[in-house]
């Protein structure tokens, strides 16, 4: 079969699972089958692709070869086609993204039955819509095509976020459609037409197509203009000022927290960033421009300053999202640093983080099914009476401070390397600290359950948390899903080398 | 033989189908002769473009008389795009208001409202593809005269008072208009628009001085009454005030009707006027009217969506985001100042947006009209969860606003695209930012619709019976309008091809 | 001599701007519509006074007229239609006598064209007033649109005040 196929049928698959789903919502136990089995199937045809990214090969193909057209010198000649083109960096989110779709679907079943959430087929159906958003992304050839999807992916959200559907959900999808939308209308949509003005055309292209552009050798300061444009534009990457849609879209159900929030949704947006830094500036021209120095200083600002947020939150969730807000930014700044060193370290991040993060909102996930706890302050004496979960979250936030023997310890190491290498020695201080903070943020949630009693039942006054006596292990379908990908953790260190040969060619 | 004939066939079926109309009476026929009648006219308007774009320029001479002093019908890829446009509306409105009508306006008007709509049809088309000046101006008051009549049949009385509003701005529009084509042909003798051009560019001897015509005085004051008539009848902020109520209280079919067509053929118009006749380098660079285009078009632009934001009844606030988009396709005029690219652009991204807006704004009242049919109000208020109980509808809405907001992949996108490319190759980064920023503005005012809908309880459980989502009969025209707004911005070949041919033509006449 | 000799544009102008200024300043309803007519007519009299030619009679065919034919023949062809109003001795900006030399053709039966007669006869341009006759027929309908929407007011508001109308919409 042509592998040119492959792709459309990935994309199209968890489409055509949401209609299934959507057709089977009387019958719950066919429908979450219908999930699982879409989800299974997505993994297995991803994987066909894989043999030939490794190779070297690209497959490509056209959806609609002529969506888009007019420029300076071909008018109708020159056109912007709807395609997809697969690509190592692409290849890895996608296997990301579709992995933890099949593990996160488990869960969300059992979570959501757990739970006893309304509305649970409205629900499946656009979490399914939600992955063709990030597929798109993942293959898309040009930035025409990744704006659709980045944009597809935005909508299919929302109904996820506002899942509750009272007023405090109708906010959040408030500043969530505000922010995602706004941004990226106002300025991604701006820096794409730009770009296409300037260079005439809008592929991905290894080395960049800006440097072709005739006009940005008079006017270096707009590379760093389009620049922003892209980076702030891309609301997805959480860049500060544009982070506060992440801790509010914290009131969707957790599966979705877990997923989109951790994975799908914020991955997209970084590697937005990491393509266009890539693929459309070219690293080498970044370089020779240093249009994005500026960035860096961003991304370390942000990277610090979420986690000095993070500190101060109680809410476990919120604690969560801005650990996300702070990782997202290592990708950014490995981006930005636009060496092979630092582009590795960002790509690899993606994976590493993602599967340690999908964790931490797993266990937290649990914890609030099995014993209605949302605070951190609560979780007291927890780790007898939820030992698996609660190592489970070990695990992760080991990952995400960047531990060995943890998937998380390669892609920092490479940040850093990258750092050193663009001769930014602040930015590796500014790494260096965010880590001790990470370690200040997320090992008190082990050791609270661990090594620390419970306090007195006067907390219970706190509506329905009971105390811990009565508590139980959550759900065999949501404690499979976390131990898996805690152990994903593990296994991802081993499989460093695997990876970075992998994302070799994107380096270059 | 017939083939010949297509230009006048296109004004004369509905012209002689709506006195049939009252002729026949009785509602159970008339409404499918009328229906009958709106698909031959979109029939032939298909085969027009096809010819058009095929090359061929379609000249028609009414009677046989030489254009000169007969009347000349003439056909270039603008003007048989708008037509396109206005038949193609015609002949899905039509059928979608059969249900809706019998809710809105009194079983006796029927057939008076048929011939009304068939003749309001024949004014919009008349003026489109009509090559003499003073034809416009009759066509004009043709459709002005039955929209009004449309308008007041509206089920709110203040309705009548819309039409009351809109008889006298309109009449006040068309006068000026009237003013101007005299002025015109006080100077020039002809009212044929293509021996109009030559000849206000021709140079004269008055008083030992060598002039131009189109220098004088007289053509000025005649430029300047055509352009604030127009500007009236396209309801170009701020002389809109006339547009937001009659689209509010009319019956939702004519809002519909009207919304996508009435609006841009006054901006047909507008270009005819401005690169036919008069040309680019009078209109825009010796009276800078780009420049108050470009100022009004952007405050349209802003106001129109503020407004529309703060708006309780639905039909209002697609009004006034009527007011908005009509301000992006007088800003996309705004750059079509040469015949460089960036004009080009501008100009086919104005075009385009007609041809997209039509189909957006159109099925947006459209599902307006479902609510209608159903809810018997479009108040926001009264739409509470009405998405469990019309899906459909709703669905369709939520689309449509997707178009307004230019989601890529919709017909809306590829207006904005087109724009923005356009203002960047003429270097005006600010524009292009505020049209940008302006299309934030529509997320606001369609979300607030979108959130009412999907996520508020019925206010009243009571309203429906089973009978919940409205009927096959409009939601089979509203979805083919939606998919069309889909279709067009996926693969947007065909539209765009003809906005930028016609494009082209417009500006190499004028300059 | 210029401000007399362009009177008809003065009381076009006169009328035109009574009539504005009574459409937006009366509430009234029909007095609006009142002051919508006046200022239509201004408007045809502009149109009407500028057919008018010095000297010039009406625009008849005699019957059995046999100059028809050949005369026919000497209309200039459409291409080759001469300078435009080179002829004119007025001021330009004044326009009115432009047209009033052999360039404005009539439209119509070409029969009738033949009475561009003999260049010692001249006749006034009827072309205008045919024009006018049409929108005179389009103001008529114009005014009897607006009374039949004004009759349906009534009945609706019981009132044809714009103020009162306001206030019952408001109202309600």
């Amino acid at each position: 079969m042509d592998l040119q196929y492959v792709i459309l049928i990935s994309i199209g698959l968890p489409v055509l699972g949401s209609l299934c789903i959507a057709q089977l919502g009387k019958w719950p136990n066919v429908r979450d089958s219908a999930l699982v089995i879409t989800a299974a199937v997505l993994c297995g045809t991803i994987s066909i692709l894989v043999p030939t990214v490794i190779a070297g090969n690209q497959p490509e193909i056209n959806v609609v070869p002529w969506a888009l057209s007019g420029d300076a010198e071909s008018g109708l000649v020159a056109r912007i086609p709807l395609g997809f083109k697969v690509e190592p960096l692409g290849m890895l989110f996608a296997i990301v993204a579709s992995v933890l779709w099949l593990i996160t679907s488990i869960y969300a079943i059992g979570y959501m039955r757990g739970h006893h959430e309304k509305n649970q087929t409205r629900f499946f159906v656009f979490f399914s819509l939600a992955i063709t958003g990030a597929l798109g992304v993942a293959f898309a050839r040009n930035v025409f095509t990744l704006f659709v999807f980045y944009e597809f992916l935005t909508l299919s959200t929302y109904p996820l976020v506002t899942h509750h559907g009272d007023e405090k959900a109708r906010r959040a999808g408030r500043t969530y459609l505000g922010i995602l939308i706004g941004t990226s209308v106002l300025l991604l949509l701006l820096g794409i037409v730009w770009t296409w003005q300037l260079a005439g055309t809008l592929e991905f292209t290894q080395g960049g197509i800006l440097h072709t552009a005739n006009e940005l050798e008079n006017k270096p300061w707009l590379v760093g203009v389009l620049l922003a444009l892209y980076c702030f534009g891309t609301g997805k990457a959480a860049l500060m000022p544009f982070h506060r849609w992440l801790p509010g879209a914290m009131v969707a159900p957790t599966p979705v927290s877990a997923l989109l929030h951790a994975v799908a949704v914020v991955k997209a947006g970084v590697f937005t960033v990491l393509k266009v830094i890539i693929y459309i500036f070219g690293t080498e021209f970044l370089r020779e421009t240093d249009a994005s120095v500026w960035l860096m200083y961003v991304a370390g600002a942000t990277l610090i300053t979420a986690s000095l947020i993070a500190m101060s939150k109680d809410n476990l969730k919120e604690r969560l999202a801005y650990s996300t807000i702070s990782q997202l930014s290592y990708i950014v700044l490995g981006a930005s640093l636009a060496n092979s060193a630092g582009v590795l370290g960002g790509g690899m991040h993606i994976a590493m983080h993602a599967v340690g993060k999908i964790t931490l909102f797993f266990c937290a996930g649990a914890i609030m099914v099995a014993s209605h706890k949302t605070k951190v302050s609560q979780l007291n004496g927890l780790g007898k009476v939820m030992p698996v979960t609660m190592a489970a979250f070990t695990v992760g936030a080991f990952s995400v401070i960047g531990v060995p023997p943890m998937g998380g310890a390669w892609s920092k190491w490479f940040l850093a390397l990258g750092t050193l290498k663009a001769g930014q020695e602040p930015l590796l201080a500014a790494l260096m600290i965010s880590s001790l903070l990470n370690i200040a943020y997320l090992m008190p949630i082990p050791v609270r359950a661990f090594f620390l009693k419970e306090e007195s039942p006067k907390v219970d006054a706190d509506n329905d948390s009971d105390g811990i006596s009565s508590v139980n292990e959550a759900p065999l379908l949501c404690v499979v899903p976390l131990c898996v990908t805690a152990s994903g953790c593990l296994i991802l260190f081993f499989l460093a080398d695997v990876v970075q040969q992998f994302l070799e060619p994107i380096g270059k | 033989m017939i083939a010949e004939h297509l230009p006048v066939l296109q004004i004369l079926i509905p012209l002689i189908a709506a006195p049939i109309c009252v002729l026949l009476r009785n509602r159970h026929l008339v409404f499918p002769f009328a229906t009958l009648v709106s698909w031959m006219t979109c029939a032939v308007s298909v085969v027009l473009l096809q010819r058009i774009m095929m090359g061929e320029s379609i000249s028609y001479e009414l009677g046989g008389w030489p254009s000169l002093w007969g009347i000349e019908y003439r056909l270039d890829p603008l003007s048989g795009f708008v037509l396109l446009v206005i038949s193609a509306v015609a002949s899905l409105v039509l059928p979608f208001g059969r249900e809706l009508l019998l809710r809105e306006v009194p079983t006796e008007k029927h057939y008076l409202f048929y011939s009304a709509f068939l003749l309001c049809m024949t004014g919009l088309l008349g003026i489109t593809i009509t090559g003499d000046f003073f034809n416009v101006f009759v066509f004009l008051e043709i459709s002005s005269l039955s929209a009004y009549v449309l308008i007041a049949m509206g089920k709110d009385r203040r309705a009548l008072t819309a039409a009351y509003r809109y008889l006298i701005m309109g009449t006040i529009g068309s006068t000026f208009i009237l003013i101007g084509i005299g002025l015109v042909y006080m100077m020039t003798g002809t009212l044929n628009m293509a021996e109009l051009t030559e000849r206000l560019h021709r140079q004269v001897e008055v008083q030992n001085r060598i002039i131009t015509v189109i220098e004088s005085r007289t053509v000025l004051a005649a430029f300047a009454f055509l352009t604030v008539g127009i500007s009236i009848k396209l309801a170009l902020f701020p002389l809109h005030v006339w547009l937001p109520n009659a689209y509010t209280y009319a019956p939702s079919m004519v809002s519909a009707f009207l919304a996508s067509t009435a609006t841009k053929v006054s901006f047909y118009l507008l270009l005819r006027v401005i690169f036919t006749i008069f040309g680019v380098q009078f209109a825009f660079h010796d009276m800078s009217l780009n420049q108050v285009l470009m100022i009004l078009g952007l405050m349209a632009v802003f106001v129109g969506s503020a407004v529309a934001v703060y708006q309780e009844n639905v039909k209002g606030l697609l009004a006034y985001s009527s007011v908005a988009q009509i301000g992006y396709l007088v800003l996309a005029v705004s750059f079509a100042t040469g015949n460089d690219e960036g004009s080009v652009l501008g100009l086919s991204a104005g075009i385009v947006h007609l041809f997209n807006h039509a189909m957006i704004k159109g099925s947006l009242f459209l599902t307006m009209g479902c609510v209608m049919w159903r809810v018997g109000s479009t108040d926001l208020k009264d739409m509470k969860g009405l998405a469990k109980s019309m899906p459909w509808t709703m669905a369709a809405f939520v689309i449509g606003g997707l178009n307004l907001i230019g989601v890529p992949l919709t017909s809306g996108f590829i207006s904005k695209w087109y724009l923005i490319l356009a203002a960047l190759e003429k270097g005006m980064i600010p524009v292009a930012a505020a049209a940008l920023l302006s299309s934030l503005i529509a997320v606001m005012y369609v979300w607030r619709v979108v959130e009412v809908v999907y996520s508020s309880s019925p206010a009243d459980e009571t309203v429906g019976s089973k009978q919940q989502e409205a009927p096959w009969s409009m939601l089979v025209p509203m979805w083919i309008m939606i998919g069309a707004s889909l279709i067009f911005g996926t693969l947007s070949r065909f539209p765009m091809e003809v906005a930028r041919r016609a494009a082209e033509v417009l500006l190499q006449t004028g300059s | 001599m210029m401000l007399l000799g362009l009177y008809n544009y003065w009381i076009a102008i006169v009328l035109m701007m009574t009539g504005f200024y009574t459409v937006i300043s009366r509430g009234n309803l029909i007095k609006k519509l009142i002051g919508l007519n006046i200022f239509q007519v201004s408007v045809f009299l502009l149109y009407i006074s500028m057919g008018k030619v010095e000297d010039g009679t009406a625009p008849i065919v005699l019957a059995g007229s046999s100059q028809g034919q050949e005369l026919r023949s000497e209309l200039p062809s459409p291409g080759s239609s001469a300078a435009p109003i080179g002829q004119s001795k007025e001021n330009l900006s004044a326009g009115a006598e432009l047209a009033d030399t052999n360039e404005i053709r009539p439209r119509g039966n070409p029969e009738n064209l033949s009475v561009t007669t003999p260049s010692s006869q001249r006749y006034s341009n009827p072309l205008p007033h045919v024009l006018i006759l049409t929108a005179i027929v389009v103001g008529v309908a114009t005014t009897s649109v607006g009374l039949a929407l004004i009759v349906r007011i009534k009945e609706a508001y019981g009132t044809i005040e714009d103020e009162e109308i306001l206030q019952e919409d408001a109202q309600s």
